[in-house]
């Protein structure tokens, strides 16, 4: 019998809340966790505004020992080590013992670039000739693997440890792939997650394409506008997201909490035809990758009843709703709840799938539906398809039962993923 | 009385990249840094460098390699102080 896989940990570090309770009430109240940034404006960025997950070093303090603290200097390690931490123990699982790893327990822990800067710093000292001041903690800090590396060694976990990088799409991309590796009895248990730096060297590329938002400086909670038509680019954001992906069957066997059961999902890639660009999606490509979601996960387009979409917050939303509706073949009031998460906490860019997955969860756990923020204006393209009353714009009470989450990336790929509360 | 400070100086520098199962009051004069301390031979380069910074001098590749034992390490700092 194939394998069953759920969830049974979650953890987060997300620019509205770096504790589970704390960003289930931002979502429930809509309230922004989007901020103004002194260096931004200092630096002349056109936005000067973002979603950066707000820390102080007693509370960093309790997730390094004081050696891994000495010269830690990678934003986006230390968001993914608290939320991967933090959704071990929220799966009530323990660190491996001293002389032995979890042989069944392994990462996949993903970024799109990691410890900018400290990279930044490595630079200064190699330009000036001193190389050698950089003592041991520049490499493991600028891996790309270092958060699953950093991951590891505090778990003690023995499986697969590993990091994905499909930019926008890596969040929800390592849930698949850890759904995958325990689907197939290789792993009973898998943490994953995604994490991105904060910070003028992860956002000034975006900010020289000119698709960050540069007319809200002085409101940042209004800034990001998913599903406007006054949308005009997506708010850069930074923060960690973490699930614990089990098999049912360990799940059972620990008496774990579950949150929801992962039916499925489906990765591709629109090969940068047909439309498709590095930096916008082919739209048949996104329509199939949903239609082969729902395939792998064996539910139709009907049990769908609530979308978390990706939703940036530019103008390609409506394509995006379009796509939703061609593979759905759904529109109107017959559409499923569809909610961006982007308006609260901004675009986490490599976080996002995984921060926006554990956002999507939590909506089984409270038996609601989080409200879109910032939707004065639905855009008219999306109106045309999807009656308002299934566009949310304040938190409601609703027991959904399946949920499809979906993040595209640059690069032109894509990532859809099934979850289903769980039934025994 | 110098050497003391050294001493004293030098533990406090060692003292963050000691494993959980070593203390502080295991340190010796002749403790070897990997064998006994049981110090990561990566983080021997971060120790040199908080040397350099906590004593004022510059080590080089030939110190390092000497530097195996607290004592090499005082040898080392006593050296360098004194023809600075």
């Amino acid at each position: 019998m194939k394998n069953r896989v759920v969830v049974t940990g979650l953890g987060i570090c997300a620019p509205n809340g770096v504790t589970l309770a704390d960003f289930t009430k931002t979502l429930q109240e809509g309230s922004s966790g989007i901020s103004f940034q002194q260096e931004l404006k200092e630096l002349n960025f056109g936005c000067q505004v973002a979603g950066k997950p707000k820390l102080t070093s007693e509370y960093i303090n309790k997730y390094f020992t004081p050696l891994q603290l000495k010269g830690l200097n990678a934003s986006g390690l230390v968001y993914g080590v608290i939320a991967g931490t933090d959704a071990w123990i929220d799966a009530g699982l323990s660190k491996a013992e001293e002389d032995e790893p979890d042989w069944d327990s392994g990462i996949i822990f993903g970024t799109g670039i990691l410890g900018v800067d400290k990279f930044r710093e490595s630079i200064h000292f190699i330009d000036a000739g001193n190389t050698r001041r950089l003592g041991s903690t520049s490499v493991i800090q600028t891996m790309a693997s270092g958060i699953s590396a950093y991951l590891g060694g505090i778990l003690g976990t023995g499986n697969q440890v590993t990091t994905n990088s499909s930019a926008c799409t890596t969040g929800t991309e390592g849930v698949i792939m850890a759904y995958d590796r325990i689907l197939a009895g290789k792993a009973k248990r898998i943490l994953t997650g995604s994490c991105s730096d904060s910070g003028p060297y992860v956002w000034g590329g975006f900010d020289a394409m000119r698709i960050l938002p540069r007319k809200h400086n002085d409101s940042p909670a209004t800034a990001s506008r998913p599903l406007s038509a006054s949308a005009s680019g997506f708010v850069p954001g930074s923060g960690a997201g973490a699930l614990v992906l089990e098999s049912l069957q360990s799940a059972k066997q620990r008496g774990a909490k579950i949150y929801a059961e992962v039916l499925g999902g489906a990765i591709n890639s629109g090969g940068q035809r047909g439309g498709g660009s590095m930096t916008a999606p082919n739209s048949i490509s996104v329509q199939r990758c949903i239609k082969m979601a729902l395939k792998n996960s064996g539910v139709g387009s009907k049990d769908i009843e609530a979308i978390n979409g990706h939703l940036t917050a530019t103008g390609k939303d409506p394509v995006e709703v379009l796509n939703w509706s061609l593979a759905l073949e759904r529109s109107g009031l017959d559409f499923p709840y569809i909610n961006s998460f982007k308006g609260i906490m901004g675009h986490g860019l490599a976080a996002a799938g995984s921060m926006e997955c554990v956002a999507a969860l939590l909506q089984f756990k409270e038996g609601q539906i989080f409200g879109n923020v910032n939707i004065v204006d639905l855009h008219p393209e999306i109106e045309k398809l999807v009656d308002k009353s299934r566009i949310p714009v304040k938190t409601i009470d609703y027991k959904p039962k399946t949920i499809a989450k979906a993040s595209f990336g640059f690069g032109d790929v894509n990532a859809c993923v099934i979850f289903k509360t769980f039934k025994d | 009385m110098k050497e003391e400070n050294y001493y004293q100086k030098l533990k406090g520098i060692i003292k963050p990249y000691l494993p959980e199962d070593v203390t502080i009051d295991d340190i010796s004069p002749d403790s070897h840094f990997i064998n006994e301390l049981n110090i990561n031979s990566a983080n021997l380069v971060d120790i040199v460098l908080d040397v350099e910074d906590a004593f004022d001098i510059t080590l080089e590749n030939d110190d390092m390699d000497q530097m195996q034992t607290v004592n090499d390490a005082m040898a080392i700092i006593d050296k360098k102080r004194t023809s600075k």
